[in-house]
């Protein structure tokens, strides 16, 4: 017998089909941000589940900084081509090349060089939506954003100005040069995550499960050891058995010890976690509103 | 499995949170988190270093979620704040709206797709207006739970007295309201009383602590499974030789249910045909229910695009131009009377008027009252008519297919939340069968 009652996987997977299919039939020019990581990587999902057995109505763009995992690329150049869909590389190489991107002195992660490199790209395609895998649950400030999140002529977010978003009514309509940042898991935790890419049997880049690496202790995480990154005298390295969370930047993704072979064993391991994804992460503990300054700017 | 931990075949219960600026509604939402263990270690210690800052020594879990800068140096919380937390029976999404007549808009706009509000009292102060603006708004949006939670009870002296006055005074103004299920809970989110525990300070209160009534309040009802509503929000054509006649109407279900055979009607249109197959990305089905993203496919190659309403036969919405609605203003910038709007209502885009300003309602006392126009957080009944016809219900029906957004066409700011109410009974015979005769 059916319930007709929709699991809280099955409600937020019908919410974000909605909004990918809302964002397509109201824009120009969609662009959907695929990182290879694990929210773009159901951000795919989600993409087939909305417009199969037509191709995507958009292309994926990824925004390179340069200071990857090298698994992260191959997957990502992997699943693009699997799916048969068109992948645009835009990289924080070639935005300091041109002046795009300014390196600020000291300052070794790129993530905050992905800014200026994303506006030029999504100016140079005239892309009005991009697509992101961000979510709420993830920072402070963007539990505070909408679905549908205004960006102006300077691919600027105004936080205490924004649109109300009302039942799932979106409003979509912009100005020439404006766009939108539009976040269909906006509403999912990390877990969901996991239990998606569970029940629906995702692959993912190795490096989310556990794997034996060089790392170094820094400011209270471990970083992996890199040409990017090397141990400074006196710091602490080990060889540990360690995965990653959340992926960013090379030089500042932090490694926690897992022993997690699986998602099974990831979403054992995360339900017992004791500290937030992002807390992994160095560039967002600048300060208490280090995420809400970088979006002001155009983060994503 | 870990006490935390929702499973994937859990319910989703989206609650929004409503009380004024000092009624401690940031701390009961930390104080749900905390006492669920949602904190985190790195958010603690973030916690602990802000609290550093202002000196006073007390970890403040107001400011949990008070993200932005300017709340935190307000110490007030400014726009909706959406936060996450599982039990074993539950998955929660938490609106947490600010209280203040000011944010009205983004109380509205919290609540809109809640199925409970808590409503934030302080013990001390009982019932308030903004108590009352509240619980109308709760009523006005159609939310079908409602918890009073009477805060501070530890500064009554978790005086039972207290509860029972403020419970029976609230009623007495609710029966004035349309709510179906009010229930009352005394609690002090400072301290952790009736939270997730059962408060040892107050053993006369007999009811669950909130956490309990939140995993158990009976929702499954909640929803319209009565009324077939597809809006056809996309239009799937593959154009490759392996799909060549593969033409789908994309969607998510606003109401009731459709099945493989069923008859539909196309509004407003009126094209009639019948549903071949509900493609989705996991395999065909035999059914699907609200609220469902699928795409239906037709017997017929009929006329069919993005904004139309895919409805049964047997079961019409009303068609027309002309719309009797609520509107929540919420723009700087007063309603216009005769100024022409962008109007989105389920998947169509239009433009309306608003011909005509009937009252402003009077939140405090409840009364309609004249008014020249609305301005920002007012909330008036209002005639307008729509540039193309609209295929609708009212929204005390069906939240999706009788809400609707105004927006400015110069500035693309959304200034109104547009519900359908009946329309005045000018025509009778047309109220039983939704006034629409193919």
């Amino acid at each position: 017998m059916d319930t007709y009652a929709l699991s809280h996987l099955e409600a937020l997977e019908a919410e974000a089909i909605h909004i990918l299919r809302e964002v397509v039939a109201e824009f120009q020019r969609p662009v959907l941000l695929f990182s290879g990581g694990k929210d773009s990587i159901c951000m795919l999902r989600l993409a087939e589940k909305a417009f199969r057995p037509a191709r995507f109505p958009f292309p994926l763009l990824h925004i390179d900084t340069g200071h990857n995992f090298p698994e992260l690329l191959d997957f990502r150049d992997h699943r693009a081509a699997e799916l048969g869909e068109k992948l645009i590389v835009r990289t924080v190489e070639d935005a300091l090349a041109k002046g795009i991107a300014r390196a600020t002195p000291g300052e070794s992660s790129r993530n905050r060089l992905q800014t200026p490199t994303l506006l030029a790209a999504l100016e140079e395609f005239k892309f009005d939506a991009a697509l992101g895998g961000a979510r709420r649950d993830e920072e402070k400030a963007r539990a505070k954003e909408r679905v549908f999140s205004f960006r102006d002529a300077f691919g600027q977010w105004d936080p205490k100005n924004q649109r109300p978003e009302l039942w799932n009514l979106y409003n979509a309509r912009i100005n020439p040069g404006e766009h939108m940042r539009v976040f269909p898991l906006s509403n999912w935790t990390e877990l969901d995550i996991w239990q998606y890419i569970l029940r629906e049997k995702l692959d993912i880049p190795s490096i989310y499960f556990a794997h034996r690496r060089e790392v170094v202790r820094r400011d209270g995480q471990w970083l992996p050891v890199s040409p990017l990154l090397q141990p400074k005298p006196r710091e602490e390295v080990r060889t540990l058995d360690v995965r990653v969370r959340t992926i960013g930047d090379i030089s500042c993704t932090g490694c926690i010890e897992s022993a997690a072979r699986n998602v099974a064993d990831i979403i054992t391991e995360i339900a017992a976690a004791r500290v937030t994804e992002r807390g992994s992460r160095a560039d967002d503990k600048r300060s208490e509103t280090a995420m809400e300054d970088r979006k002001r700017e155009g983060y994503f | 499995m870990n006490t935390t931990t929702a499973n994937d075949t859990s319910e989703l219960l989206r609650f929004a949170t409503a009380g004024s600026v000092d009624d401690g509604k940031s701390t009961l939402i930390g104080r749900l988190l905390f006492d669920s263990k949602q904190i985190f270690e790195d958010q603690l210690e973030a916690l602990e270093r802000s609290s550093d800052l202002t000196g006073d020594g007390r970890i403040n879990l107001a400011n949990l979620t008070d993200g932005l800068r300017a709340e935190r140096e307000q110490g007030i919380t400014i726009d909706v704040a959406y936060r996450y937390f599982a039990t074993p029976h539950r998955k929660f999404i938490v609106a947490d709206a600010p209280g203040h007549v000011q944010y009205t808009r983004n109380m509205v706009t919290g609540a809109s797709t809640a199925n409970l509000m808590i409503v934030l009292v302080d013990a001390r102060q009982g019932i308030i207006q903004q108590t009352r603006r509240h619980a109308y708004i709760a009523a006005l949006l159609r939310i079908p739970h409602l918890v009073l939670c009477v805060n501070k009870m530890d500064l009554v002296g978790y005086s039972e007295k207290v509860f029972s006055r403020i419970s029976t005074e609230f009623t007495a103004f609710a029966t004035r309201l349309d709510i179906r299920d009010i229930a009352f809970i005394p609690v002090s989110a400072l301290n952790g009383d009736n939270i997730v525990e059962p408060s040892t300070h107050m053993p006369w209160h007999k009811g669950p602590p909130l956490l309990r009534h939140l995993e158990e309040v009976y929702i499954a009802s909640d929803r319209n499974l009565t009324d077939a509503r597809f809006p056809v929000q996309y239009i799937i054509r593959p154009y490759s030789d392996e799909h060549h006649d593969f033409r789908g109407y994309a969607g998510q279900l606003a109401g009731g249910v459709f099945r493989v055979g069923d008859p539909v009607v196309a509004l407003p249109s009126g094209r009639a045909s019948r549903i071949t197959g509900i493609h989705t990305f996991d395999g065909p089905r035999e059914v699907a229910y609200a609220p469902m993203s699928v795409t239906l496919l037709l017997a017929d190659d009929v006329d069919i695009s993005r904004g139309d309403l895919l409805v049964r036969p047997d079961n019409l919405p009303t068609l027309g131009q002309d719309l009797e609605a609520d509107l929540c203003w919420m723009s700087e910038r007063p309603l216009q009377l005769n100024g022409k709007y962008a109007l989105k209502h389920a998947t169509r885009n239009t433009r309306a008027i608003v011909r005509l300003l009937r009252h402003r309602m009077n939140i405090d006392t409840l009364e309609p009252e004249a008014a020249p126009t609305l301005a920002l957080n007012d909330i008036g009944r209002v005639r307008l008519t729509t540039l193309a016809p609209l295929a609708y219900d009212s929204y005390r029906r069906n939240r999706q297919t009788g809400g609707f957004i105004l927006v400015d066409e110069a500035t693309n700011e959304t200034v109104a939340a547009g519900l359908i109410v009946d329309p005045p009974q000018v025509a009778p015979q047309a109220a039983s069968d939704g006034g629409y005769a193919i």
